[in-house]
């Protein structure tokens, strides 16, 4: 299985060129990195090539990494029911420059792309209709980003006097604990003062 | 054309509708009675399960699979066991396979009868569902009997399942796989050759293969429009590739195709089922439920009584969990509503960096507008029906 997956990432490479800018298998899956200005004429390859016809679109999703600074990932999965295959492309973002939307291609990834922008704030160029989709209207700020804290920051209820849903800063009746578990004292990557006289 | 015969005007369909399967809000734009366009608001059910995940530990994200499809729950922890073995590169046992099959069977039983009996009652009727659930409950005290709940089962954990089922309940499961192909034959003489049921459905929402691919759908939704594609066939996990089952295919891609695909797919899962059940009892099928890798599988409460090592593991897995080392994978089943696809990241700490989950039922519901453009307001109703949709994996 690998080997016909590192041969189909050759095979890509060597059409695509310079849109790729490598590949990888790993785990029995094939990672195609681009370049996100080439995105729509690599998906329209691997729709149309006869060896390729990855006709279906599987995902598209974001990755979040604020240390890098090209900040986000993202990810696009595709299925070939022909070669009974499957392959992931990534290329990388940030949150200014748009990725070209490639709706054109695939019409399926028009609410994918959608929610990248919604949880991550990645922009998609020429997409239709890149509106919020999963969170509240009138919602502000990106939650599924690194940053963002997993309570939000507001909150919701409703008001009886107001007769209608106010939005409140969380309060929280107890701080959030989040336990840091990766403490040094299990397992050590050196060799124990000792260990060294003990047999393997 | 002057202004004044131009009578399009939009409706509101929804959050709280009862054809709407949950809190769906659909703007319609309609021409008289002939929709224009559909704009599907959706997430008003969204809690962030992606990103609370990202702060819990493998095991315990476990449970919010139960409460994405919460019409077949075991199908989507599943997915998620899949992706964490496969990068932890761990086997589960033949007999946990089994169990993983045999319920997922059972969840797939679950949510056909679900769908094809509302469906119906879309439509018009109001037996099937009554009939549909009375089956359902029976195999609700399975997953209780197995798992302890009715439906957020927290059964399927990575490196196997938690618990082994007891032969009493497999004695049971087998009597219901001879009773269940009655009930369902009775279902398919009240709707199968329903009139009203056909007209409602007969060539509403016509799908072809190639537009199929192309919207991302999957499962019934594209073997209704003709492709014989199928995961537990074409790309097997667990033990599927040991079973003899067939993929009904669908020829003209509508809601009655749809329909058809769904109570023979019941059929083969009985028979899946009873399989499973004769390999159970079989000398093969006997022998632990999880891997023995204490790394991974906490030990069972006797052992803990007298073993040191015992004790440390499930101190150690139940606080830090295990370590997932670093890379990504995609983990996808087949799912009653299609494919349901887990997408995990991992930095080799002992929670998972990103997990996307790639819902079914978010790829056939947003071609609602591709779908029902030029339908009758009244077919609105039957082609949600007939996409299979619950909120709670659309949302997330």
């Amino acid at each position: 299985m690998d080997e016909a997956l590192k041969e189909l990432g050759e095979y890509c490479a060597l059409k695509l060129e310079a849109a790729l800018t490598g590949f990888k298998v790993a785990f029995g899956e094939l990672t195609l990195e681009a370049r996100a200005d080439d995105i729509v004429s690599v998906m329209r390859f691997l729709r149309d090539d006869a060896r390729t016809r990855f006709i279906s679109i599987i995902d598209v999703c974001g990755v979040d990494y604020p240390e890098r600074n090209q900040r986000f990932d993202v990810v696009y999965h595709l299925l070939s029911p022909t070669q009974n295959m499957r392959i992931r492309v990534r290329v990388l973002a940030d949150d200014v420059t748009p990725v070209p939307s490639i709706t054109e291609v695939f019409p399926g990834a028009d609410w994918f792309e959608r929610e990248a922008y919604d949880l991550y704030g990645i922009l998609f160029s020429g997409h239709p209709d890149l509106r919020r989709i999963l969170t509240d209207y009138g919602f502000d700020g990106h939650p599924l980003r690194k940053d963002f804290p997993l309570t939000g920051f507001v909150e919701v209820r409703y008001d009886e006097e107001r007769k209608r849903v106010v939005y409140e800063p969380v309060k929280l009746a107890q701080e959030f604990r989040d336990f840091d578990y990766l403490s040094p004292w299990e397992g050590t990557d050196y060799v124990l003062p000792g260990d060294e006289k003990a047999k393997q | 054309m002057t202004e004044h015969d131009v009578r399009t005007f939009n409706i509101n369909f929804g959050p709280q509708h009862p054809a709407a399967h949950g809190v769906l809000r659909l703007v319609l734009e309609l021409d008289g009675e002939v929709v224009e366009r559909v704009d599907p608001h959706v997430g008003l059910l969204h809690r962030g399960t992606e990103k609370l995940i990202e702060a819990k530990t493998y095991l315990q994200a476990v449970p919010y699979f139960d409460r994405l499809d919460y019409v077949a729950p075991i199908n989507q922890e599943h997915a998620f066991a899949l992706a964490v073995e496969r990068l932890l590169g761990i086997e589960v046992p033949f007999r946990g396979q089994l169990i993983r099959v045999l319920y997922s069977e059972i969840g797939r039983i679950l949510s056909h009868l679900l769908n094809v009996t509302t469906q119906a009652m879309d439509v018009g009727a109001l037996t099937p569902p009554l009939w549909g659930f009375e089956q359902r409950e029976k195999l609700m005290i399975f997953y209780e009997r197995a798992t302890g709940a009715r439906m957020h089962a927290a059964y399927v954990r990575p490196g196997g399942v938690h618990q082994d089922l007891p032969q009493a309940l497999i004695d049971d499961i087998e009597k219901f796989t001879e009773t269940f192909p009655k009930a369902l034959d009775d279902i398919d003489n009240l709707i199968t050759e329903n009139r009203i049921f056909k007209q409602r459905n007969v060539d509403i929402a016509t799908v072809s293969l190639e537009d199929a691919w192309a919207w991302g759908f999957s499962g019934v939704m594209v073997r209704g429009s003709g492709a014989a594609w199928d995961l537990r066939k074409s790309q097997p996990y667990e033990c599927y590739d040991r079973l003899d089952f067939d993929i009904p295919v669908g020829k003209n891609g509508d809601c009655y195709d749809r329909y058809l695909i769904r109570m023979e797919e019941m059929r083969q899962s009985n028979s899946l089922m009873k399989q499973c059940i004769d390999l159970l009892n079989s000398e093969e099928g006997k022998g632990p439920v999880s891997t023995t890798d204490g790394k991974v599988v906490p030990p069972k409460r006797g052992e803990m009584k007298r073993s040191m090592e015992a004790l440390i593991h499930h101190f150690k897995l139940y606080t830090e969990g295990y370590r997932v080392p670093e890379g990504e994978v995609y983990a996808a089943v087949e799912a009653p509503k299609g494919e349901f696809g887990v997408y995990l990241v991992s930095d080799g700490s002992n929670k998972p960096y990103r997990c996307k989950i790639r819902a079914p039922g978010f790829a056939h519901l947003q071609a609602m507008d591709f779908l029902c453009r030029g339908h009758m307001l009244a077919d609105v109703s039957a082609i949600l029906g007939s996409l299979d949709i619950v909120f709670g994996e659309v949302d997330r």
